[in-house]
């Protein structure tokens, strides 16, 4: 600490030079931030600690077919399952396409299977008791501005109604907080009545996309689920049970393998860092090898003169990054909402910063290694010469 | 004031014309300009000066290897990344865009964005098929395939977990709609049996769809008879015989699709008011190349985004590296420029060598990261979730118009990075660049 005069007075020896190090460290950590936050929103989809004990049952055979709305009796009277609700996926568009974000038509007490989700009691009965109601995230209601009590008009891709139209009107009338800021994106949905959706409906009536269910005990998850799938088991509507992340998992690796594309475009923007730091470090530290000796005269030892280079690089290197990370933060928070329905962006919190930091040590580190090794091993006489 | 206000807003014209220029222009006013520079350096006094300079500067580069090397590598990462993203996009668009044509029309039901999220009874269906501006080919009959476009969930080779792929139900007429389709391996399937033929890209994305497998699909046993090979996004499809892949899926004759070849392009928009105007059918129709390049609308659209985002964020990086590098190479040799004026060599001499080197350092630098992207990534098959919820296929494209826009951002970065140690090169005091040490 008492050094600190020391190393501060090495950066801003050439301002300029110091000035130029960081924004270029800047750069490469926005760019981690706003990376990291996309792979990791990628690693989490749908992995919060409330979906442990839940589980999704679609078709065998495809997830696009329906199921029987007659096995809600039968999945709810199996041993380890405590509720179990369902679902369809109704694919409405608001306005215009590019709009886009999930609408389900779900079952009375679907809402009940998600406590994550904060809706105030006057709410979840207003949802219930209103045929046309809907449900949305907070999220959402912010990103059109929606309020309670509006009308909000979809127009079905799939499921038009008995007359022929593909309007549906629905009245706002509950709004959700996920609790979780790293689930934000939960947010992003519209729920409406399955009743009004099997009643108005052309066709399908009766069938559901899919059940979700809350067993009692996590551990017994995977029994709960072969029991379930033993319902059906050799009928014409075979059923696959899994846990709400293993399905969000294979779900998104189907997208693409964000982590490897992410680590390899860091990789490269990580490995010209290095040697963009890495060659003004050098630099600054030739530069002063005569101060260095004298540093050495007065009694500095060759390990502390090691230490404080590599702390001047680390110091360096961790300014810049910080800087950067704390705008991708700052960016995430702006972007998040309105390219969140095409790119989900999880928010940049710990586990990122933490990450982040580490890496900047690191770099820090090896950037440093070369000149401090040359700085620790100069000679005095020959350093005070110029040789 | 106003003197230092009046330079000030020179040196952001100086910055900004050459980088608008090398935005704007087509490739042939660069090669031109190009040429002039080369006449004006062998020609006049003054660009025989800076050739002079200039080949003094490139001639030392031996000594300042290793900042030399960073400016090098430093921008061919930058160009490297944005080529390889920018292909990826490229790559996703031109899959789908060739899928298609525009005299073969595709009709869903109305509203339906897509496919799969389309239901059209089999009495539309064979509507849709008589109207009068449909091809009749052999016997009369109409060239129309109603298609049923259904997903299995099947292994994925790489992740062993399971994906969707897209399986398709076609009609006896989809051959001749799909006259660049050619079976490679095996044969085409039997109409009316529980046969399958895989498309390329399929089988290289997913086990067990090669010729000879079985599939299960609800309890019943199917076998891939075939593989096939279109050059566009049907590659990654599987095929069977629409009549026998419906009460699979349970959809009994109703299928998702109508797919139709007209008289001649000229015939669509008569085609479209005659679906309209039907009461019995309640459709939409689009020629399946507006089709599929509006599935491919809003993942290639992301991908360029992206990659101009990362793109100019690593340039940001890059242009500062580059500049305190050749601040640092500048402040070498201050006693040699100071020297050169002293002599008599003007500021102009020195200002555009600085540039040319550092530019040629560039363009050095972008034509081993455009190379790179190029032999690491083209024709690099991947795949992602298409618009029906299944695996598209496709490969990279590294087009030369990117090779062409690397290399630009490469000059671009060059030019910003040169430019301010070029002008600090220009007014250093000769006097005290003399007595530098």
């Amino acid at each position: 600490m008492k050094y600190l005069h020391l190393i501060l007075s090495a950066l801003l020896r050439r301002k300029t030079r110091t000035v130029f190090t960081l924004l270029s460290v800047l750069a490469a950590f926005l760019l981690f931030g706003l990376l990291d936050s996309v792979r990791s929103a990628f690693a989490n989809a749908g992995n919060d600690v409330a979906g442990v004990d839940r589980l999704i049952t679609v078709s065998k055979i495809s997830f696009t077919l329906s199921l029987p709305k007659s096995l809600l009796e039968r999945i709810g009277g199996l041993p380890g399952v405590t509720q179990v609700s369902y679902a369809n996926w109704f694919g409405g568009i608001y306005q215009d396409p590019k709009n886009f974000f999930a609408n389900e038509a779900v079952a009375r007490n679907f809402l009940d299977l998600f406590p994550e989700w904060q809706l105030s009691a006057a709410e979840r009965a207003a949802f219930r008791n209103t045929r046309t109601g809907a449900v949305v995230g907070e999220r959402l209601a912010k990103r059109f501005n929606w309020k309670l009590g509006d009308k909000i008009p979809l127009q079905a891709t799939i499921f038009p109604q008995k007359n022929g139209s593909n309007n549906w009107t629905f009245d706002l009338v509950g709004i959700f907080h996920e609790i979780d800021p790293k689930q934000r994106d939960q947010e992003d949905v519209l729920f409406f009545n399955w009743d009004y959706f099997d009643e108005a409906r052309a066709f399908g009536n009766g069938s559901v996309g899919w059940y979700q269910t809350r067993v009692a005990d996590r551990n017994a998850a995977g029994r709960v689920a072969q029991a379930i799938d033993a319902l059906s088991e050799n009928s014409d509507h075979e059923t696959k049970t899994q846990t709400e992340q293993a399905f969000n998992a294979s779900f998104v690796s189907q997208f693409a393998d964000v982590g490897l594309i992410v680590a390899a475009i860091m990789g490269a923007v990580f490995f010209t860092l290095v040697l963009l730091t890495g060659n003004t470090m050098a630099q600054a530290v030739r530069e002063r090898i005569p101060e260095l000796a004298i540093l050495k005269t007065i009694g500095f030892s060759n390990r502390s003169v090691l230490a404080l280079l590599l702390t001047e690089s680390v110091v360096l290197i961790v300014l810049g990054g910080a800087v950067g990370l704390l705008l991708a933060q700052a960016a995430v928070d702006a972007l998040s909402s309105s390219v969140g329905g095409m790119l989900p962006m999880s928010a940049v919190g710990h586990e990122i910063w933490l990450r982040g930091l580490t890496l900047m040590a690191l770099i820090g580190l090896l950037v440093g290694a070369l000149p401090a090794r040359r700085g620790m091993r100069l000679r005095i006489v020959d350093a005070l010469a110029g040789r | 004031m106003w003197a230092r206000l009046g330079s000030g807003l020179a040196t952001l014209l100086a910055l900004l014309a050459p980088i608008l220029l090398l935005c704007l222009a087509p490739w042939w006013l660069l090669v031109a300009l190009l040429l002039l520079l080369a006449l004006w350096l062998a020609s006049t006094r003054l660009g025989h000066q800076t050739s002079s300079v200039t080949q003094v500067g490139i001639l030392t580069i031996p000594q300042r290897l290793g900042s030399s090397l960073v400016v090098v590598i430093g921008i061919a990462g930058v160009v490297g990344v944005l080529v390889a993203v920018l292909a990826m996009g490229a790559g996703f668009e031109a899959t789908l865009k060739q899928t298609g044509t525009d005299d073969t029309v595709i009709v869903m039901r109305a509203g339906a964005q897509t496919e799969i999220n389309s239901v059209l009874d089999h009495d539309s269906a064979i509507l849709v098929a008589q109207m009068p501006q449909v091809q009749q080919g052999a016997a009369s009959v109409p060239i129309a395939s109603p298609e049923l476009v259904v997903v299995a969930s099947l292994p994925k080779k790489s992740t062993g977990l399971d994906a969707n792929v897209e399986l398709r139900g076609v009609g006896e007429h989809a051959w001749e709609l799909h006259p660049s389709l050619k079976i490679t391996a095996g044969r085409k399937f039997q109409p009316g049996l529980r046969e399958l033929i895989s498309g390329k890209g399929a089988r290289a994305q997913f086990a067990n769809v090669d010729v000879g497998s079985t599939i299960a699909l609800n309890g019943q046993s199917w076998s891939v008879v075939g593989v096939f090979e279109s050059g566009d996004a049907f590659e990654s499809e599987i095929w069977g015989d629409a009549d026998v892949v419906g009460p699979v899926y349970r959809r009994g004759s109703s299928t998702t699709s109508v797919t139709v070849r007209l008289t001649d392009r000229g015939a669509f928009e008569a085609f479209k008011a005659a679906l309209a105007s039907d009461p019995r059918l309640k459709v939409d129709a689009k020629t399946t190349r507006a089709y599929y390049s509006d599935q491919s609308a809003r993942l290639s659209h992301l991908l360029r985004v992206l990659g101009i985002t990362i793109g100019s964020i690593m340039a940001i990086g890059a242009v500062f590296g580059a500049l305190n590098t050749m601040y640092a190479a500048v402040a070498a040799r201050t006693r040699e420029i100071a020297t050169l004026r002293a002599v008599g060599f003007g500021s102009v001499p020195v200002v555009v060598s600085v540039l040319l080197e550092t530019m040629l350092l560039a363009v050095l630098g972008g034509l081993i990261g455009a190379g790179l992207a190029w032999a690491l990534f083209d024709h690099y098959t991947a795949s992602t979730l298409g618009s029906n919820f299944s695996q598209v296929v496709f490969s990279f494209e590294v087009s030369p118009p990117l090779l062409w826009l690397g290399l630009k951002w490469a000059l671009a970065i060059g030019f910003l990075g040169g430019l301010f140690p070029a002008l600090r090169a220009a007014r250093m005091p000769v006097t005290a660049g003399l007595r530098e040490l």
